[in-house]
């Protein structure tokens, strides 16, 4: 188990700035720290070795430590909506639960938790109810007779008259079941009256004693209304058609259209006080409303479709911890992969006391500071290291032992996100109420991007993936004696081309897969005006994620229509909320991976790597300087991600979805077991020879082509390759044919 | 209908896995490891790493997260194959209620 964590404020950090830590401690009351170059992080001691070099600075010493907590889930706020409970109200809205018999769910509510005073609309045991407190410690509860049915439409309208403590509760379903029993009612009085109290008005969770926000509700909400006095949920209805009866236009405390900047945090009161509230924790939102028909898809194009706004209990924006220590970074400080190094004390079988909080350090963000740059930059994939940030399939899906063909491998850190749901997990991984993630953010702990951290689905052998698996890289770079700068994939976003343009030749981490269009935009300009683009990884490309535009930090994935998806988007759910823009695969865009990389995406498998085989383009003149000193027929039938160059995600050449016509085929991979299966935007038939035992199109493609601007393109064609590197102190195969690469794209003569 | 283990005709799949529970399988023996590693009741046996690339010991994740994941304090493991061969014998054991009469290590 872990007993410190922590989290940047920044993933990248340009010299002369400042970059804050976050750190949490369970045990004891400091904690020592340093700043570390990242060299390697895998402790295999089959391989080289954990490698870190110590960068004095500033944080340097001993910090005080303490527990620091995350205040999971999202709702609502509007301050300004008036003290309520003062005369008769109702609260009216369209529902859609999707845990319904959880225990006690806030809907609406203003109550103080520390004088239990107050009201709260709550869902509770599938029925809508309503809690109410007079401040002297009496509370009283009613509730509709009717228990609702998860994922289905509920009108639900509650009104209240505080002077008698006369209730009505409505709750009807949008479409009727026979012998089903969701609709319900209550008329009748309370023997407590609710107290007018000083609280905020908050929808989808409420205030606690220790100042968090909880009961939240799971579901989705859709044009909540507060109108003066008691009506029926016909009033509701009728405050949605285009003429409103002046007394009724007359009631309306708000009225809340979250149609209305779907894609912002905002939420905007139509009514006449303007009480507009804000999103907290981020619920998702662009999501189809009780009236959606299907009829148009996209939010932008019908917006009054998609006035619901999905909450869930465990969502997490920014976990909001304390800074624990912060250095300014050195003007003379190289790019590179960094951490920080935080000691709480010895580690042991129960537990670690030591945590690395991985950075990186960027080139100067003015570009004209940027003088005397090596001709490389590695762009690290960090926006692939948020999307799998906490990446809990191993704890929330079963059948992962299956698809692994092996144990699923549980460390310190595995035992410490299993019992700290809080963190949120990554897009890979469903809410608690089943419904995907669809927004990741790195304001809190992204536990798996940590050197020493030895994943689950990372191959035999050392184990890695993502983040770590790249600090084989990192220590190729070095022990070769590379220069190179070091970029982040939110410094490409923000930046654009101008941030590759003085680059001569950009690597990629072992695995590129998500990419926003400012990010695929200028990584495509950069590759067309002569780049040398080196893609030393697979899967690349995949996924289109989308910014938001008032937080910082924070991505959307829509996990539509195709591809390798652990969870499926609803339909009618395509179109992202941060940007409008539709989502899913680049490839189902019209932007394949092989038209950037020269490959793409073919197989996956988790199981043992492989190896390659020489193919004929091997001797093609052009191909010449790729293969110098290496005369092997086999390449890569060692390393120590899977025992092999070829393994975990692999991509191949494919013509006709966007590979150069001009493309060689260097080598291919051989050998792969059965568990390494073709993916499913690959078949439209489900075939009965899916693994690569069986299949000849389950390859990886080690491939290059040159570019009409005299750049060029290499890519390896599989996750594994950069485990492989270090084999042998560098002297292997894999090692030498990515040095004559990197070699010759040093190299300006065109191609 | 999902094929059901037979302990006389499957027994021919033990050897082979014990003599490489992880990588390429013949179809036989992965149909046996598919069925195998499907847990009806929701419960997931995982593999905790005590210490990284020296100790393992077996764990028991529940259906339900709330509640905690079960670890044993014994056997301790020093490679990943021998609990893959441990998780194997139980889960055989379990499916066919034969022991197999083979040592955890030679």
């Amino acid at each position: 188990m872990l007993k410190i964590v922590g989290y940047p404020d920044r993933y990248s950090v340009a010299p002369g700035e400042t970059i804050a830590f976050k750190i949490s401690q369970e045990e004891g009351d400091h904690f020592d720290a340093r700043i570390v170059r990242v060299f390697n992080g895998d402790s295999n001691p089959e391989g080289p070795g954990l490698r870190f070099e110590h960068v004095p600075t500033a944080a340097d010493g001993r910090h005080p430590g303490f527990v620091q907590s995350i205040d999971a889930g999202s709702y609502m706020i509007a301050a300004g909506v008036p003290l309520l409970a003062r005369t008769a109200f109702t609260f009216s809205a369209f529902v859609w639960p999707t845990l319904p018999n959880r225990e006690d769910q806030t809907l609406a509510g203003q109550w103080d938790p520390a004088a239990e005073a107050g009201w709260r609309i709550i869902v509770a045991g599938g029925r809508t109810g309503i809690v109410v407190g007079d401040g002297s410690g009496r509370m009283a509860t009613a509730f509709a007779d009717g228990v609702m049915v998860p994922r289905r439409w509920y009108q639900l309208t509650v009104s209240i008259d505080p002077a008698s403590g006369a209730v009505a509760i409505e709750q009807t379903p949008l479409v009727a079941y026979a012998k089903t029993g969701d609709a319900g009612q209550f008329a009748g009085a309370l023997d407590v009256l609710p107290a007018a109290i000083d609280a905020p008005f908050l929808l989808a969770g409420t205030r606690e004693r220790d100042g968090t926000v909880g009961h939240h509700f799971d579901g989705k909400i859709d044009s909540p209304v507060l109108l003066e006095g008691r009506h029926k949920g016909t009033a509701h209805l009728r405050l949605l058609e285009p003429h409103v009866p002046l007394p009724l236009a007359a009631a309306v405390v708000a009225r809340w259209d979250f149609s209305r900047a779907i894609d912002t945090v905002d939420a905007v009161d139509i009514g006449p006080a303007g009480h507009h509230g804000r999103f907290e924790q981020l619920p998702t939102r662009g999501m189809k409303g009780w009236n959606w028909t299907g009829e148009e898809q996209s939010w932008t194009r019908k917006p009054e479709h998609y006035g619901a706004v999905h909450f869930h209990h465990d969502d997490v924006y920014d976990a909001a911890w304390e800074t624990s220590v912060e250095v300014r970074i050195p003007d003379d400080m190289p790019s590179g992969p960094y951490a920080l190094h935080a000691v709480a004390g010895p580690s042991d079988e129960q537990a670690t006391r030591e945590a690395y909080i991985a950075f990186f350090v960027r080139p100067p963000r003015d570009r004209a500071a940027r003088t005397n740059r090596p001709k490389v930059l590695m762009l690290a994939p960090t926006m692939s290291y948020l999307a799998y940030a906490n990446h809990g399939e191993h704890i929330t899906a079963r059948g992962a032992e299956r698809q692994m063909g092996r144990l699923l491998t549980f460390g310190h850190t595995d035992l410490y996100m299993y019992d700290h749901a809080e963190l949120g997990g990554s897009l890979y991984d469903t809410h608690a109420d089943g419904s995907g993630t669809n927004y990741s953010s790195r304001l809190r702990p992204n536990l798996n991007f940590a050197p020493r951290y030895h994943s689950w689905l990372g191959g035999p052998g050392s184990a890695l993936y993502q983040y770590n698996a790249d600090t084989h890289l990192f220590d190729w770079l070095d022990k070769k004696g590379v220069a190179y700068d070091i970029a982040t994939d939110e410094d490409l976003h923000e930046d654009g081309y101008a941030l590759l343009a003085d680059y001569s030749v950009v690597i990629t981490g072992t695995h590129p897969e998500y990419h926003s269009t400012a990010m695929w935009d200028a990584m495509k300009t950069w590759v067309d005006r002569g780049g040398r683009l080196m893609y030393v990884g697979a899967n690349g490309w995949y996924w289109r994620i989308a910014f938001h535009k008032q937080l910082p930090g924070v991505i959307e994935l829509r996990r539509a229509e195709d591809g390798i998806r652990t969870w499926e988007q609803e339909p009618g759910e395509y179109y992202h909320s941060f940007s409008g823009e539709y989502g899913g695969l680049w490839r189902r865009l019209g932007r394949p991976p092989n038209v950037m990389g020269g490959v793409g995406f073919i197989a996956q498998g988790f199981d043992m790597s492989a190896y390659y085989r020489r193919a004929p383009d091997a001797d093609d003149p052009r191909a010449a300087f790729i293969f110098k000193d290496v005369p092997d027929e086999i390449i890569g039938d060692f390393g120590l991600v899977g025992g092999g160059a070829a393994g975990i995600e692999l991509d191949c050449i494919s013509v006709p979805l966007g590979s150069a016509p001009n493309i060689l085929r260097l080598a291919s991979s051989d050998g792969h077991s059965g568990m390494m299966m073709l993916v499913n935007e690959e078949f439209g038939v489900v075939l009965p020879n899916l693994g690569g035992d069986q299949n000849e199109r389950v390859h990886a493609d080690l491939a290059f082509y040159e570019t009409a601007a005299g750049g060029a393109v290499f890519a390896t064609g599989s996750i594994a390759w950069c485990g492989s590197l270090l084999h042998n102190d560098c002297d292997n195969n894999v090692s030498r044919i990515t040095w004559n690469v990197l070699e010759r794209f040093l190299d300006d003569t065109p191609f | 209908m999902v094929y059901k283990i037979d302990p006389d005709a499957d027994r021919v799949y033990i050897d082979e896995f014990r003599k490489k529970p992880i990588g390429a399988h013949s179809p036989g023996l992965q149909r046996l490891l598919n069925i195998m590693r499907h847990d009806p009741s929701g419960r997931q046996v995982v593999l905790v790493c005590r210490k990284p690339f020296e100790e393992w010991v077996l764990g028991m994740m529940p259906p339900d997260r709330s509640q905690p994941i079960a670890i044993e304090d014994e056997p301790v493991f020093t490679d990943i194959e021998s609990a893959e061969w441990e998780v194997f014998r139980r889960r055989w054991r379990a499916i066919t209620g034969q022991d197999i009469n083979m040592p955890l290590r030679d």
